[in-house]
């Protein structure tokens, strides 16, 4: 198959902290090295890594580094990385809205960008008006907005509202609005951000499925980004993993999944609650795949802050869909620290016993605290799944989605 | 290797100097259209008098100026009844002054936009100093307006065959502050204390130029050795606007057909000129702004 896009060395640099005077004394200098003296761009050397967790030694820095890859036309390819991976900065100088500082990128076709819904909305203008104003934005003619005017107004269930301005619209029918239009677009490449995690439950459902239409159904090339890993395994087929800038990982989409979700694993990742008097420092699990009917063995490292009596820990365990189906305390097995000094280190080890829930993907929380205050949660950081083997059970039927749990029985 | 010439985008990090596309810019018309219809409909919505904002503005500055300059100042106006004088000067520099403003301001207003999706961006501006015209063409509404009951009183106003270069003189006033615009844009992208100047400047070029005096006043007058009378022509708006009051009221004399070659030379040149700064600076500017 044809090559459509093909990212050249790709690489982009931005400048950290504020533009301010010496912005203007580096300008001279970039000026004069390279005008008077003929020589390269001084400061395109010196660029730091992106890792947002370290301090910068430099003052440049790289928000994508050498970009080399090449997509198939009529390919799904799905962008993944954490925040700040360089995620958006390479979907941004693929939409043209920004230029790379090295490198070339070449496409085929035209570029479809949809980096954010509802661009250019005026809020003055009614619902019709800004169809087409946000419509020309993106790139479609006059009369090609008239020809699908009611196939979008239908699409974004905003009917009644069409001749009312805009801002008299609740939020949810704005981004409804904004997105009828851009699932319209016909461009020979399509470019999403993250756009599908907005609107009602009901909304996305149908967003998905319009994306699905339109990637599958008709020959078109979509780069994806999103942090939802159900919806990039739902709709892609390829997947890049980005990280710090540069690809980590590219392939099958279910294998780079896989690899970012078990990669990505430390505690700072991850969103956190609690009062902070002790905190979660890291953890490790053994094996992110266990048998069924397997035990798995978690590794706490936890650190106190302040004086604390008491330390009870405890597991959430969730399974893919979000629901609750095990909660694991220390003290079911009368485990419980006592007493923590500030600056006290200490690792807990966990076995939880014999893991008889029905095969497929978990995710659990850490929650340290005692009855009635939270010191840290780190949510839903242990991945691990269960895979139907050993000797647990004789298991021929598959288990439906709705099992649970696996029960042990004897029939006589 | 004959793959290369089916690439239909390349994107790189520097262009030639001069790379517009105007087959893209033709392409994105429509976009033009919309932009100008939505600054249109956009102005004044939400006001009780709307448009009639058009009219009051001009009347009170025209007040204003009889009041400071024809009265208490007691400055000349070639002979031409006061308010027809200086509305003719108040409706063009209007437009220019509206239209210098508003492009200016291009990339800092629509950050938002511009980082957001790609588009040919002087769209904008283009569309900033179409839509003024409208604003424009009621102004002159009412100097016609005004012009017709001076006629019927008998006034000393006359409007000769220099009337008809009207169109050139209001596409050259586009022209200039379209340029003027677009390279304040680009330079304001970085540091803003251009945008805090440059408005200040705009403030001050209209006692530069011929509005509430006539040229024929600076005639003769050296200031510190220079020949203000020079100087005052030399600023590329002074030959449009003259020619212009010239021609619809008979005012001072005609300005000579070199000097109004010069500024239409001056705007070209300024437009070519802008278009490349402003292209080099709308690849990059998102990173700055």
């Amino acid at each position: 198959m044809a090559t459509a896009i093909e990212f050249n060395n790709v690489s982009k640099q931005y400048r950290l902290g504020l533009v301010s005077t010496k912005t203007l004394s580096h300008d001279i200098h970039r000026w004069w090295t390279i005008n008077i003296r003929g020589k390269e761009d001084p400061y395109l050397k010196i660029g730091s890594e992106n890792d947002r967790a370290t301090k910068a030694d430099s003052e440049y820095v790289w928000a994508l580094k050498n970009i080399d890859f090449k997509v198939e036309q009529g390919d799904v390819v799905g962008i993944i990385g954490r925040n700040g991976a360089g995620k958006s900065t390479l979907l941004k100088l693929l939409s043209k809205v920004t230029g790379p500082t090295t490198g070339t990128i070449r496409a085929k076709g035209r570029i479809g960008s949809l980096l954010e819904v509802g661009t250019g909305f005026h809020p003055e203008m009614t619902g019709r008006e800004n169809i087409f104003l946000n419509g020309a934005i993106l790139g479609m003619t006059k009369a090609e907005i008239s020809r699908k005017l009611d196939e979008i107004v239908d699409f974004s269930g905003c009917e009644r509202y069409i001749d009312t301005p805009v801002k008299r619209y609740s939020s949810g029918m704005t981004v409804r609005l904004g997105f009828a239009v851009a699932a319209f677009l016909e461009p020979e490449i399509l470019v999403v951000d993250e756009v599908l995690a907005v609107g009602d439950a009901e909304f996305q459902k149908k967003a998905i499925g319009k994306m699905q239409n339109v990637s599958q159904g008709e020959g078109r090339t979509v780069l994806f980004v999103s942090h939802n890993m159900a919806s990039i395994r739902q709709l892609c087929k390829n997947g890049i993993l980005l990280k710090n800038g540069t690809v980590e990982k590219m392939g099958d989409v279910q294998d780079v999944v896989d690899y970012y979700l078990s990669s990505m694993q430390t505690v700072s990742d991850f969103n956190r609650e609690g009062n902070g008097a002790v905190r979660i420092t890291d953890f490790r699990i053994r094996n992110t795949s266990i048998a069924l009917g397997e035990d798995l063995n978690i590794e706490i490292d936890i650190e106190a802050l302040q004086n604390v009596e008491k330390v009870d820990i405890s597991f959430d365990i969730k399974d893919e869909s979000e629901k609750q189906v095990a909660h694991v305390a220390s003290n079911d097995d009368d485990y419980q620290i006592s007493h923590m000094n500030p600056g006290e280190k200490k690792t807990i080890h966990c076995v939880i016993k014999n893991v008889n829930l029905a095969p497929g993907g978990y995710t659990s929380s850490i929650w340290i605290g005692t009855h009635y205050i939270e010191y840290d949660m780190v949510l839903n950081c242990i991945r691990f799944s269960v895979v139907q083997s050993g000797d647990f059970i004789k298991r021929v039927t598959p288990y439906d989605r709705f099992s649970k749990v696996v029960l042990q029985s004897k029939w006589e | 290797m004959n793959e290369t010439q089916e690439w239909t985008t390349v994107i790189k990090p520097k262009d030639k100097l001069w790379s517009i596309d105007f087959k893209e810019l033709w392409n994105y018309r429509d976009l033009t259209t919309l932009f100008v219809k939505r600054d249109i409909i956009t102005q004044y919505k939400q006001t009780i008098l709307g448009p009639l904002w058009f009219i009051i503005q001009p009347v009170i500055t025209v007040l204003m100026y009889m009041v400071v300059f024809g009265g208490i100042a007691g400055i000349g106006t070639d002979g031409i009844p006061q308010p027809l004088f200086y509305l003719a000067g108040t409706c063009m520099w209007q437009y220019f002054a509206d239209c210098l403003n508003k492009t200016s301001n291009t990339f800092v207003n629509n950050s938002s936009l511009f980082g957001k999706v790609y588009f040919p961006r002087l769209i904008v501006p283009v569309a900033n100093v179409t839509s003024n015209l409208l604003r424009f063409g009621i102004q002159l509404l009412l100097f016609i307006i005004v012009y017709i009951i001076y006629s019927i009183t008998g006034c000393a106003a006359s409007v000769n065959l220099y009337a008809l270069l009207f169109p050139l003189l209001v596409l050259m006033m586009a022209g200039l502050s379209l340029g003027f615009g677009i390279i304040i844009s680009s330079m304001t992208t970085k540091y803003r204390d251009l945008q805090i100047l440059f408005s200040f400047i705009v403030h001050l070029w209209m006692y530069a130029t011929p509005i509430v005096y006539p040229l024929s006043m600076v005639k003769g007058k050296v200031v510190a050795g220079i020949d203000m009378y020079t100087v005052m022509r030399l600023n590329p708006v002074t030959p449009v606007l003259e020619t212009f009051k010239y021609g619809v009221l008979g005012a001072g004399e005609f300005i000579g057909w070199g000097w109004l070659a010069y500024s239409f030379i001056f705007m070209s040149a300024l437009l070519i000129l802008g278009i490349v700064i402003f292209n080099k600076t709308q690849k990059s500017f998102m990173d700055t702004v």
